[in-house]
């Protein structure tokens, strides 16, 4: 059987904002919205070899071999300097994992962790790797008490969803705005399959969270706020919801010219969603 | 004027202590002016160099460094010399504690460890009610930090799930003291999962409490018990350290050609001059200062045969690396396998050293091993085992490059996790990472989570503000603000994620 590798931009053996206890955390590369708040722009695209980053790297960690970029972790001191370089927001640092690889990991740190996240980029587009990594987990007697989430941007369609969802224990869903012009002009996507996606997770009891960015003067308008009130109302009212403010850490572009949110709005507007009857809202720990 | 009485003026003058602290300076300052105990040459000379160390205790030694009394005994039996009868109630019960307190000498004078409080006072609390609980607590919480003003002072609490322990749980993380320091035995045969989240809520909100790992601790001192006292130190109950000598492991390793000679010929040199230190201090306290003619040894507070000597050991890293570095290795403690397989091999031929000398009047005939925390001036050296501030991993690689080291340290490790504050929305991974890092063998689980006032420095607390007054106008009510404010000017402390830096008072 040809199992299939994932493209990983980043692994954490530690995260505690990635779903309930401690999870080890794999950032796919590669994303289906062109969202311009992003705050890992790299993690957008996935490489095309052009080699533009290669002369770029201070410590000679890259070389064009055979017309593939090579990068070597021994030399590499995590400058990014190759990931601003980059003209199409890749990343020459990502890995290939195989399904094996990825259960090695856990097993090596199992007693610390609660779960699993696959996260992105858009973890969804490399669909075939996450079903086949969460199915050999739940197989797996010594793993199988691990919880398997996906972080997620909610555009994958109701078919792949239904494939995946037998194998997955939740999904924490970003809704970007609920305007779907001002979701397109966001993300370079209308939001209906995101809306929909949240109606069907949550259908089958797998919707572990939903998540949205409050950005000044977009989605932290009444009518977006009301918006969010009512669709997570017409959920569950216990739903948790996590409200995320947008800072500059990480962003590139023209979203470096918007104002951050700051801690007394996002507090305020949590009030109000609290106010109107939504029993479980977070708010960011850390403003960076 | 002779250098001694110059040094007692300075004392007398000096802007920033206290009463209490200048008259406890000028006693340390007196004691230092006397002969020191004799050594020989070489010993003499290592401690001059101080590759070998003495805690800067003072010349002669009157008092262990650190006294665990059995408290159940005051209060089960009164003491006939502070003429105190049993207590009958939870008021008498903590009101012979609060007595008892001053009459425990330590090295900072200050006691050290407040007994298992918990098991102490639940005979107490049958007709308590909560409130009344609730508030006792809070008082005798209060008049610690007040009266007993040393983060040094540790409380034990667990590892049953009670009431008091909740109480006490509930009130530090409302108060947010410096004192009293704390620890939370957990034993996952006896400790709820309820506790144990109570217990990270805790650290949450004020990076109090450590967490014990009762197994291993009960494996190392059976039946008759052990506490957990000043910072990260494990040592029988009923008895405590009479002293804490420590090696500076990088100053070992300079002193070394290659690592074979470190093994070879150098470390066990220079381990064998530790514990003649320590032998030449014991014997003072012992056979001369008349210590245990105290009324806590007759009444059966303490025994004689319990105390320990501490063979303390720090700046693994350093060594390490320099080592490394000897063998033209690149690879750096804490991230590199060679390079964490070489601190292992440097724990093991320490146990194994320790372990086959004996020494007279120190319990069960053998010094034990601590990963010793650090002193305020240790410029340069990390504490203990620790990986150097700044360059830590993420916590559970962190755990995992540690946790094979801390079997070799019976009396106790000290390894302090930074966390950031996202941790304060997810209290299950805090849960989760204690639980691992005690079921790899982690003795001690101590973390800071940024941005709390109340750090630790090396294994004590101190309050950043407290610091921060401290250098703007001098002063600070509690003892550890000082040491906290020297640890912050050579150890980098302020600069990254919070942490502790040092132990008790350097020589000044
Ligand atoms: S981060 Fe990129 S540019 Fe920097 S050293 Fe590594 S490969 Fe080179
Ligand atoms: S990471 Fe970017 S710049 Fe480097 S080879 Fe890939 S696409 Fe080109």
């Amino acid at each position: 059987m040809n199992l299939p590798l994932a493209k990983v931009s980043r692994v954490l053996t530690f995260s505690c904002v990635d779903g309930p206890g401690n999870r080890l955390v794999l950032f796919l590369q590669g994303c289906n919205f062109a969202c311009l708040s992003c705050h890992n722009p790299h993690t957008m695209t996935v490489c095309n070899h052009c080699g533009v980053c290669v002369p770029a790297c201070p410590q000679g960690a890259l070389r064009l071999v055979d017309g593939k970029v090579s990068h070597d972790g021994q030399l590499c001191d995590d400058c990014d300097k190759c990931l601003d370089a980059c003209p199409i927001n890749s990343n020459p640092k990502v890995v290939e994992m195989s399904v094996g690889d990825v259960l090695a990991l856990l097993k090596k740190n199992k007693p610390f962790l609660t779960g699993i996240t696959v996260s992105g980029g858009e973890a969804t587009t490399q669909l075939k790797f996450i079903k086949a990594l969460f199915f050999v987990i739940k197989q797996s007697e010594s793993l199988k008490d691990l919880t398997c989430l996906i972080d997620s941007n909610g555009y994958l369609p109701e078919h792949a969803w239904l494939d995946l969802l037998p194998v997955t224990d939740g999904v924490m869903l970003d809704i970007k705005a609920f305007d779907t012009s001002l979701h397109e002009a966001l993300t370079g996507r209308p939001n209906a399959r995101t809306l929909a996606s949240a109606r069907l997770l949550h259908a089958h009891g797998k919707l572990e969270e939903l998540r949205f960015l409050l950005v000044p003067g977009k989605t932290d308008r009444p009518e977006e706020i009301r918006s969010l009130l009512q669709f997570t109302k017409e959920l569950s009212a216990d739903l948790p919801l996590r409200l995320n403010a947008f800072q500059h850490h990480g962003v590139r572009g023209e979203a470096l010219e918007w104002p951050v949110m700051t801690e007394v709005s996002v507090e305020a507007i949590a009030a109000l969603l609290r106010m109107g009857g939504l029993n479980h809202v977070t708010t960011p720990a850390v403003y960076l | 004027m002779p250098d001694v009485r110059v040094c007692f003026k300075e004392i007398t003058e000096d802007p920033t202590l206290s009463f209490a602290q200048k008259a406890r300076a000028l006693a340390l300052a007196a004691e230092n002016s006397l002969e020191y105990p004799k050594l020989d040459t070489q010993t003499a000379e290592a401690l001059e160099e101080r590759v070998i160390c003495d805690m800067y205790e003072g010349h002669a030694p009157y008092k262990p460094r650190y006294v665990l009394p059995d408290y159940s005994v005051v209060l089960t039996e009164g003491s006939s010399w502070l003429e105190l009868a049993p207590a009958t109630t939870l008021d008498e019960a903590i009101n012979t504690l609060m007595i008892a307190y001053h009459h425990v000498p330590s090295v900072t004078n200050m006691p050290v460890f407040l007994g298992h409080l918990d098991a102490l006072l639940l005979p107490f609390c049958d007709d308590v009610s909560d409130e009344a609980l609730y508030s006792k607590i809070k008082l005798f919480w209060r008049y610690l930090d007040r009266v007993l003003p040393d983060a040094f002072m540790h409380a034990n609490i667990g590892p049953t799930d009670n009431r008091v322990a909740r109480t006490i749980l509930k009130v530090d993380a409302e108060l947010k003291q410096v004192a009293p320091n704390l620890t939370f035995i957990w034993d996952p045969q006896l400790s709820s999962e309820g506790i144990l989240a109570l217990a990270c809520d805790c650290i949450i909100e004020c990076s109090k409490p450590h967490i014990a790992n009762h197994p291993i601790h009960t494996a190392v001192f059976g039946e008759e018990g052990y506490g957990i006292a000043s910072c990260y130190n494990a040592l029988p109950l009923g008895g405590g350290a009479s002293t804490l000598t420590r090696l500076n492991l990088y100053e070992v390793a300079r002193r070394s050609k290659d690592t074979e000679d470190f093994f070879a010929t150098v470390l066990p040199h220079y381990i064998e001059l530790n514990c003649q230190l320590t032998e030449v201090r014991i014997k003072h306290l012992f056979e001369t200062s008349g210590f245990f003619d105290s009324f806590l040894v007759k009444e059966g507070w303490i025994h004689k045969d319990r105390f320990a000597a501490m063979f303390g050991v720090f700046s693994m890293a350093e060594a390490v690396n320099l080592l490394q570095e000897k063998e033209g290795r690149a690879g750096r403690y804490g991230h590199d396998d060679s390079a964490n397989a070489l601190g292992y091999r440097i724990s093991e031929a320490l146990a194994a050293a320790v372990t086959a000398r004996p020494m007279a009047h120190v319990w069960r005939n053998r010094a034990m091993l601590h990963a010793q925390a650090g002193l305020s001036d240790d410029g340069g050296c990390t504490p203990g085992l620790r990986i150097p501030y700044g360059t830590e991993p993420d916590p559970v690689t962190h755990v995992q490059a540690l946790a094979p080291q801390h079997q070799f340290y019976p009396s106790g490790v000290s390894d302090i996790l930074t966390l950031d504050e996202t941790v304060r929305n997810n209290r299950a991974a805090l849960v989760q990472l204690v639980k691992g890092a005690l079921s790899l063998g982690f003795r001690e689980f101590t973390a800071n989570i940024a941005h709390n006032d109340l750090v630790r420095v090396t294994g004590y607390m101190v309050r950043l503000s407290d610091i921060k007054r401290f250098q703007q106008c001098g002063g600070s009510r509690i003892n550890t603000t000082v040491l906290g404010a020297e640890a912050a000017e050579t150890g980098d402390i302020l600069h990254r994620a919070p942490r502790v830096v040092a132990h008790e008072f350097t020589s000044r």
